[in-house]
């Protein structure tokens, strides 16, 4: 079942990214970025994280999932660090998503040539 | 003197000709409706270059060459090169004439280039300038995206307004002296165009931001010679595309003339629309150069068209100024280029 | 620079015209395109998931090593010259999952090659993801800020 939820909701929220960027003329980086800030606002106030026990990898793999992972890992930090834990918490959570892009970013880019 | 002023944005000109032309195009031009015209095809977009920057320099290069072995000169015997391209600080252009070495006059106007450089050519030819002047233009799909648009892998869908940067050179070697033996083609006159912004801002629209520059060179054109537009077998406008046209068209009816069957686009022509998903057409410098030096030369000469007006257009933006919220100003420049007989 | 400039009525005149001329863009073909290649991206994310939770982790602690798995899913495709073909068919459904956040680092990265190591890849790598990762932090931090001021707790 999380396989179907998966791809209907992970399919929907392209979808709602895909209208506004094409209703509202926005370029592809305005959309991408509102999309991250909104999976951090909606994560804050506990909706996300909702959406990602329904629907597992449907919420996680779209860039709002991104977002969400820096609100919980920033409220996890505070819960064992304290105040400090708003400026550790998020990147930690994110590390091995961002650290692995770096590396097959840089692996990629020195092996292949773009094409046309 | 061999050039009479027919307006501050009309010359005439009697003692200018096209001796020869040639045009490289890469491999989707090829494939397009013109391609059996071009003289060269590459086989790949870089065509074993190692960047696409340095592979539009040898376009441009090869195109140059060709138009002067055409017609048997050296380089040693041209007075003048002109001509530009898309890229910041016209880096193929100037890079050309590193390896050429002769005196160069560099311009900008963007997808325009072509016919600005081919005017102001047979102006100073027929002013008693210079005698033999090589005037070019080129694009390159790959280093435009890169400059405009984004990285190459980068995904992004294209609107269906979006113009596809043709990769491709062109080349025309302009003499001066009375048109003498079959392959001379006549430069009769120039319209140089004004910067016209009707307020387009969208970067991925350049057809609505053109169109208006282009009604306003053509209606400036025939005034100063005093023709009607029947005059030309055919009207090419640069590379406003499929939506351009029926833009271009559409002014023209709202005054109360019928241009519809003399307007062709060179952006249109290049590829097949269709097919080959380029949406609105082809753009870029090279687009109006190789399909003027590829197409309708050979098409003037075979007897095809006996004059056409070339009126390349060009959308005078930065990726600065649109992400600065300015609109798109756009620039046309016309050429009439009639056969000898 | 003077940014707002008055149309004339016959420059409004004309963008009205343009806009009625102007192809429209295929909303509801590139919606559906949009779910179908979305959907199918986040089925290959649980797919992955599903993997590691066999391995003993829970759906929380798998969601880590997916996101890096997808992430290079995403790197080779952009590698081998698919991944803008997948975006351009499905749009928002290819660009908004972590393939395409991948995607967006390499591509720009890739394509800097020639401009050498430093100044070409290194700092192309982030002209794309960069404004993500500024404003997902940036909002991150304010949430969480706020729930602090709050809660007490974040």
């Amino acid at each position: 079942m999380t396989f179907l939820w998966a791809f209907v909701i992970g399919g929907l929220l392209c979808v709602l990214a895909q209208l506004t960027l094409d209703l509202f003329s926005l370029t592809p980086a305005h959309v991408l970025v509102l999309f991250v800030v909104l999976g951090a606002l909606f994560g804050g106030v506990g909706l996300y994280g909702k959406l990602v026990d329904f629907a597992g990898a449907g919420a996680t793999v779209p860039l709002p999932g991104f977002g969400y992972t820096l609100v919980t890992g920033i409220g996890e930090a505070v819960k064992t660090k304290g105040v400090l834990g708003l400026l550790t918490g998020g990147l930690a959570a994110a590390a091995g998503g961002i650290k692995s892009a770096v590396l097959f970013g840089l692996a990629v880019a020195l092996i292949f040539k773009p094409k046309t | 003197m061999g050039v009479g002023r027919l307006s501050a944005s009309s010359y005439r000109f009697d003692n200018v000709v096209i001796r020869s032309q040639a045009a490289v195009v890469g491999p989707k031009e090829g494939e397009g409706p013109l391609g059996k015209y071009f003289d060269r095809i590459w086989p790949s977009e870089l065509n074993h270059h190692t960047s696409s920057e340095e592979a539009e320099l040898a376009l441009l290069t090869e195109a140059q060459n060709l138009a002067l072995v055409k017609a048997g000169v050296e380089w040693s015997q041209v007075d003048l090169v002109m001509g530009g391209d898309l890229l910041d600080q016209l880096i193929a252009t100037d890079f050309a004439a590193r390896g050429h070495q002769r005196p160069l006059a560099g311009l900008f106007s963007a997808c325009a280039v072509f016919t600005e450089s081919v005017g102001l050519g047979a102006m100073i030819i027929a002013g008693g300038g210079p005698t033999v002047v090589l005037a070019a233009a080129s694009s390159h799909h790959m280093s435009a995206e890169r400059q405009f648009r984004y990285p190459i892998e980068l995904g992004y869908q294209r609107t269906p307004t979006a113009a596809w940067t043709s990769t491709a050179a062109g080349a025309c070697l302009l003499v001066e002296g009375r048109p003498v033996k079959e392959p001379d083609l006549i430069i009769e006159s120039a319209t140089f165009g004004r910067v016209i912004d009707w307020g387009t801002k969208n970067p991925n629209d350049m057809a609505t931001a053109m169109a208006p520059a282009a009604f306003d060179t053509i209606k400036q054109h025939l005034r100063d010679v005093g023709r009607d537009i029947s005059y030309y077998d055919q009207v090419y406008t640069g590379d406003l595309g499929v939506l351009g046209v029926k833009l271009l068209d559409a002014m023209a009816r709202q005054e109360g003339l019928d241009w519809s069957s003399y307007l062709d686009d060179c952006g249109k022509s290049l590829y097949d629309t269709q097919r080959q998903d380029v949406h609105n057409g082809g753009s870029g410098p090279g687009c109006s150069a190789s399909v003027f030096s590829g197409f309708l030369c050979r098409q003037l000469r075979s007897k095809e068209f006996r004059r056409v007006l070339l009126v390349s257009t060009g959308a005078l933006f930065s990726p600065t100024s649109y992400k600065q919220g300015e609109s798109i100003p756009a620039i046309a420049h016309a050429v009439a280029i009639s056969r000898m007989n | 620079m003077a940014k707002v400039r008055k149309l004339s009525p016959e420059m409004k005149k004309y963008q009205n015209m343009a806009g009625r001329l102007r192809p429209g863009k295929p909303i509801v073909k590139n919606a559906v395109a949009a779910f179908f290649v979305g959907g199918l991206i986040c089925s290959v994310g649980q797919g992955a998931q599903w993997f590691f939770m066999r391995h003993g982790m829970t759906p929380k602690e798998a969601t880590s090593p997916t996101t890096v798995v997808m992430i290079g899913v995403g790197a080779l495709l952009t590698g081998l010259g698919w991944y803008d073909r997948v975006v351009k068919v499905g749009g928002m459904g290819g660009s908004l999952p972590i393939t395409g956040f991948s995607n967006a680092m390499v591509a720009p990265a890739m394509d800097s090659r020639t401009e050498g190591l430093v100044l070409g890849v290194g700092a192309k790598l982030f002209t794309v993801a960069g404004p993500v990762l500024t404003y997902g932090l940036a909002a991150a931090f304010v949430v969480g800020l706020l729930r602090y001021l709050i809660t007490g707790v974040a």
